[in-house]
């Protein structure tokens, strides 16, 4: 019998929301660093700022969302929660309270990291410097998914882990391809010149989806079939069906538990998202991608409630009345 | 409160005196046998813990002490960089927290051990039992019939006043009569090699997972020190742990569910929550995570389960905003009431921490004698309670000479050190005295006894003492250890952390 306190089911979950989180701003950083540096000169910063919601926190100390100003923001300043010193903290902090359920690895891995993040100074973000910063947070991420998937035991902890892993990854590439899209769509006299090839290049590299995006196009690269790809290739691991075909695996096999066997959990939120997931980019891209990203996100915040209602804050005195009847005690 | 539990307890209430300039020089125990790196090591008059005394040489720590002479400087440094780094990065820390940050320190850590002969530890754990057995007796007495209150053996208003006397528990009892099921005992060794009691912790003594680390770090940056000395284990502490939280669960549950309720994240000793739930494989647990109807719950994902055994790791008055403290976010309500009905057993008991009162602990060589009719083998300090005229009389008479110590205090607070104390301070601490004697106890400074630690440039003395773990259930288990503390500056006082302390791995030999 391997029961587990809500608390840490919530623990877990975040963990996994916080390190998906920390690696895909690492990802953005990088990407528009690397817009930057072509033959458009500085490129806009404020996309970044306006895909978080962040503008008004951010021009409380700021004046211009210019390159340097916004890589500190985003990568080591304490006070913008959404940072990524702020998202690695909580992500060790939740680890912290749940030390005693993961592998050692995951957890000195996690502090390391955390060690390291958190020494950065003003001194790391040199522009030269920062696509490299950006790497090496990017693998401190990836390194961390690798032990867990290596090491953790799997049991419930290990399912709500995947869980936020999901449901963070499926919400960030949709955040990702909303922002460049619209950032990129407006500049319909660039398309098809080479700095339009080069940005549609550099989204495609900063969701890792280039090697596979070539092999299934080898020849184009539209924003519709960038977009396509991202968001609907079921075999791409960020897009929107692997993500919620691998949030229905892990919540029947979480759901088939004998442990949880109490536990009521409607699929009308779980039918929304595959429902959006089954949509043909095509037509999605024809009647308002924006709005449909939307969609996405709305549908992936009201799971993220039914998880959190039914796991985390168990309401159930009636569940105690059948488990001690069960003869749990 | 909580969250200053691990430092305070790190702190050390006694003082040492420097022996003067002609103790020195009368015998120099460590001259016949110090060589390379020990060359220019001097304990002076001081026990010391590596090599002994003229009367006691540590012949037992011969094997450990050549194989360290022969190691050369700058690859001892080397290997004490790495387990720093190490302790670091395994996140083994207590957090400092100040107004804004909170910063994660590492307990200094001293790669030199501390070796304690079979024989010796021997004594010490039969010591430690016979202490923890008449404490168990005492506290179930005080809380039932009361005869050593009744024959005059304590004085009852030492008991029945204080403040960590809980009359809630009157009447209650408790399987196999064990209350302090986790007992952390300060012991002290004094000039001529006797180890000797400093303080009980009988309510939740921290310090443990520092014990079991700290091994596992030695292990591995010197596995060729410890290779065949017949070192005894530290690491199923977990498992004893737990097997005698199991021992003391309500009656009629066959296999019980054990969890250890934290503080939480904030606590400074939570590494060492994280750790023990952990070894024993037990949920960590908040009081949020808990409800009490009737029975004792945690919420889990699947919904609510019984609880059967807390290993509590929060103070009485934390505990149950319903009992005790109403201010308290850190308990769970109606957990007392289920306890008294007997639903859940609590670890350590409630209202064990009248044991740990200082002017109590001059009483234990009586206590340990009216319960079981045997002298004490871990001797008190010398102690003198200005309760009664002969020790009022002594204390006023030698202040200079003397450590004095308010008894409800902890942490060191109001102590006067009379050899350090300037002629105001002694006149103003006589005052004190004079005002309220019940108050006060006073000592005689100790000569701590010192073991080679690592400096800089070379290994030096530096003042220790050791902390061993009792577990009691249905019977009592020492674990083969405990906790060296150490002061790492050099002619340092005070053990505290916070002032240059540091720990030491205890090497208990075959």
């Amino acid at each position: 019998m391997s029961s587990l306190l809500s608390r840490f089911a919530e623990n877990s979950f975040w963990i996994a929301r916080y390190m998906e989180r920390v690696e895909n701003l690492a990802r953005i950083i990088d990407v528009n660093e690397t817009f930057s540096r072509d033959v458009r000169g500085s490129s806009d910063w404020l996309p970044i700022l306006r895909l978080h919601c962040d503008e008004e926190r951010y021009f409380e100390r700021h004046r211009t969302a210019d390159a340097a100003g916004v890589a500190r923001f985003y990568l080591i300043d304490r006070q913008n929660p959404n940072s990524v010193a702020s998202a690695v903290r909580a992500a060790r902090e939740n680890a912290r309270s749940i030390r005693h359920l993961i592998s050692l690895e995951t957890w000195v891995q996690l502090n390391v990291f955390y060690n390291w993040v958190d020494s950065l100074s003003g001194r790391s973000l040199n522009v030269t410097q920062l696509s490299r910063l950006c790497a090496q947070i990017k693998e401190g991420c990836q390194l961390h998914s690798g032990i867990v998937t290596g090491t953790l035991y799997r049991d419930q902890v290990f399912s709500f882990y995947r869980l936020g892993t999901f449901i963070e990854l499926c919400d960030q590439v949709t955040r990702i391809v909303d922002i460049k899209y619209h950032a990129l769509l407006p500049h319909w006299h660039d398309i098809g010149t080479p700095i339009d090839i080069a940005q549609w290049n550099a989204l495609l590299r900063s969701t890792s989806a280039y090697h596979g995006y070539r092999r299934v196009y080898p020849q184009e690269m539209t924003p519709a079939t960038v977009a396509a790809f991202i968001l609907f290739d079921r075999y791409f691991p960020r897009s929107i069906p692997h993500c919620v075909h691998n949030i229905e695996l892990t919540l029947n096999e979480l759901l088939s538990r004998e442990e949880l066997r109490q536990v009521k959990f409607s699929t009308d939120e779980l039918g929304r998202l595959k429902e959006l997931a089954g949509r043909d980019p095509k037509g999605v891209i024809a009647s308002g991608l924006h709005e449909f990203l939307d969609e996405v996100q709305l549908a992936l915040l009201a799971f993220g409630k039914q998880v959190s209602d039914t796991f985390f804050m168990p309401q159930a005195l009636d569940m105690r009345q059948s488990q001690s009847m069960g003869g749990a005690a | 409160m909580g969250s200053s539990r691990l430092l305070s307890q790190l702190q050390y209430h006694t003082q040492f005196r420097r022996p003067s300039a002609s103790e020195c020089d009368t015998f120099d125990p460590v001259a016949a046998i110090r060589a390379g790196l020990f060359e220019r090591y001097d304990p002076g008059a001081f026990y010391c813990e590596m090599f002994g005394s003229a009367e006691h040489p540590a012949d037992h720590a011969a094997p450990v002490r050549e194989r360290l002479q022969r190691m050369k400087m700058a690859a001892l440094h080397r290997r004490a960089r790495a387990t720093d780094r190490e302790l670091f990065n395994l996140g083994i820390t207590f957090t400092v927290y100040s107004d804004r940050n909170a910063i994660d320190r590492v307990l200094p850590f001293d790669v030199i051990p501390r070796v304690i002969s079979g024989e010796e530890w021997q004594h010490i754990e039969s010591g430690c039992i016979q202490r923890v057995t008449a404490l168990n007796r005492f506290i179930h007495d005080i809380y039932h019939e009361q005869h050593i209150l009744k024959d005059g053996i304590v004085p009852a208003e030492l008991v029945v006043e204080n403040a960590n006397f809980r009359r809630e528990m009157t009447g209650l009892d408790l399987p196999f009569g064990t209350y302090v099921n986790v007992c952390g005992i300060d012991l002290v060794r004094d000039g001529d090699g006797v180890f000797r009691v400093l303080e009980d912790n009988a309510r939740t003594p921290s310090g443990v997972s520092y014990v079991v680390e700290n091994r596992h770090l030695m292990l591995r940056a010197f596995p060729d020190l410890a290779e065949n000395i017949g070192l005894r284990q530290v690491s199923d502490y977990g498992m004893r742990l737990r097997d005698g939280l199991a021992d003391v669960a309500p009656s009629g549950v066959g296999e019980p569910r054990i969890v250890l309720l934290s503080p939480g994240v904030f606590n400074s000793a939570y590494f060492e929550h994280v750790f023990l739930a952990r070894e024993m494989g037990v949920p960590l647990v908040e009081g949020r995570d808990l409800v009490v109807d009737d029975f004792v719950y945690m919420k889990t994902t699947g919904g609510l389960q019984r609880v059967d055994v807390i290993y509590r790791r929060i103070d009485d008055d934390f505990l149950d905003p319903a009992q005790f403290n109403p201010e308290s976010v850190l308990g769970v309500k109606g957990l007392f009431s289920a306890y008294r009905r007997g639903r859940v057993s609590l670890a350590n008991a409630v209202g064990t921490g009248v044991a740990d009162d200082k002017a109590l602990y001059a009483y234990m060589p009586r206590i340990v004698e009216y319960y079981l009719s045997e002298q004490p083998i871990l001797p008190n300090v010398e102690t003198h309670l200005c309760r009664e005229p002969e020790g009022l009389a002594h204390t006023l008479a030698h202040l200079p000479e003397l450590v004095v110590k308010p008894v409800g205090e902890s942490g060191g607070y109001g102590v006067v050190v009379g050899p350090k104390a300037s002629g105001e301070e002694l006149a103003e601490c006589r005052a004190r005295i004079e005002l309220n004697p019940s108050n006060y106890i006073s000592q005689p400074v100790i000569d701590l006894s010192v073991c080679p630690t690592l400096t800089d440039h070379s290994l030096e003395p530096r003042h220790v003492d050791l902390r061993p773990y009792i577990i009691t259930g249905r019977s009592s288990w020492v674990l083969p250890g405990g906790l060296t503390r150490v002061a790492l500056r050099k002619g340092s006082l005070v053990v505290n952390s916070s002032q240059g302390g540091g720990t030491k791995d205890t090497w208990v030999l075959e």
